[in-house]
């Protein structure tokens, strides 16, 4: 009976940045990146996978040194050991996969500003044990994964004109543009609008 | 010449926030009153001009000369939050009232991608210095452009009957993507 709750607490820990708190469709967080490098499925999976990862290792850091750091100093740490496992995910990104590095350009480097990550750190990880911050940090790195394979799976299919190769029509270049990024997100967002409204 | 291309292509054709997806955040965020949005343009133009040259002088009077290119990103955002820390006491004791609209927005240009992706794109592109910081001025000056426009919009947009579903980001995102559309109708205007 008395590992129900702390089960349950952690496995909603978990599941919380799927939907309810989806940092993409309901934070609003780490924009650029969703919006710029979703234009085919496999960059937004890489990127997410990316993000994911330097989310995981510095959620579960910070947690652990959370004792340590001066408050006034805190955000500066923060963004020093988030530094740190970024260049890690380029230089293994520019080492293993150099055609997804290239596609997603600047955006790997600029995985230390997204808002999700420090966003994380300072809301969750530097006030919980280690354990809960990295479930905290694994569940939002799979809604971020998730709603950028979303994003680019919907692009990728209007903007090159097939759907597994078997509906084949006119390609919508502005999906593939910044225009449509910013329209699709905005749709998809309504939409997850309107269900919530439903489901009330 | 070439310093104005440069201009011309940061501020207007590849505008760093409706087409090249940097500085969402703020974008999104402080868009809502036109005189906000006009002051934080100010700002991030300012720290985008310090970084500009702060960021350059690091990368090639240390991080080349010793051959360490792997604390690039380290060191710039050191650069860059302790620049928006100098900027915020500046602005607290020049005008305490810009600084109380501004609120969480000011340390938050830390995280605003403008400001790195400034930073790492003139070091990928090897600008000299000069150029460096043109580039800087004309993110910024493109920064400012595309939020003081977003928040013109949006001020008309309080009294137009949103349906309900679409209030509040999803609209904005809508019009961002159609002035991404309209912003590259500049794409004429210089070749590359």
């Amino acid at each position: 009976m008395a590992g129900n709750p702390v089960k349950r607490s952690l496995f909603y820990e978990f599941i919380k940045g799927l939907w309810d708190e989806s940092p993409v469709f309901r934070q609003l967080l780490g924009m650029c990146p969703t919006l710029a490098v979703t234009t085919t499925t496999v960059n937004g999976l890489s990127m997410g996978l990316a993000t994911s990862f330097v989310l995981v290792c510095s959620a579960t850091i910070v947690s652990l040194i959370r004792k340590l750091i001066p408050n006034q100093v805190r955000i500066a740490s923060y963004i020093v050991v988030i530094a740190t496992f970024v260049t890690m995910a380029d230089l293994f990104l520019k080492g293993n996969f150099p055609d997804i590095s290239k596609a997603l350009g600047p955006f790997v480097p600029l995985i230390v500003v997204n808002c999700i990550i420090l966003g994380r750190a300072e809301a969750y990880a530097s006030r919980h044990s280690p354990f809960p911050a990295f479930v905290d940090a694994l569940g939002m790195g799979v809604g971020f994964t998730l709603a950028l394979i979303v994003l680019g799976t919907i692009r990728e299919i209007f903007g090159s004109g097939t759907i597994f190769g078997v509906l084949n029509f006119e390609p919508w270049v502005i999906m593939i543009l910044p225009g449509g990024a910013f329209i699709t997100l905005g749709l998809l967002i309504a939409l997850m609008n309107a269900l919530k409204e439903r489901a009330k | 010449m070439d310093l104005l291309i440069i201009f011309i292509s940061a501020a207007v054709v590849n505008n760093f926030v409706l087409i090249y997806f940097l500085g969402i955040c703020p974008f999104l965020g402080v868009s809502n009153k036109l005189e906000k949005a006009f002051s934080m343009g100010l700002a991030a133009t300012f720290v985008m001009v310090l970084a500009a040259s702060v960021t350059w002088l690091i990368n090639h009077w240390i991080l080349i000369p010793f051959n360490l290119p792997f604390l690039q990103y380290v060191s710039f955002i050191i650069v860059i939050a302790s620049l928006v820390q100098f900027v915020e006491m500046f602005i607290r004791k020049i005008s305490p009232t810009l600084y109380r609209a501004l609120g969480i927005f000011l340390p938050l240009i830390t995280t605003n991608c403008a400001i790195l992706g400034l930073a790492l794109l003139s070091a990928l592109r090897e600008y000299n210095f000069i150029q460096s910081v043109i580039f800087g001025l004309a993110a910024g000056v493109g920064f400012t452009l595309a939020l003081c426009i977003m928040a013109g919009i949006r001020e008309e947009l309080d009294l137009a009957p949103v349906p309900e579903p679409f209030k509040g980001a999803p609209i904005t995102l809508i019009i961002a993507g159609l002035l991404a559309l309209a912003f590259m109708g500049f794409a004429g205007l210089i070749a590359g």
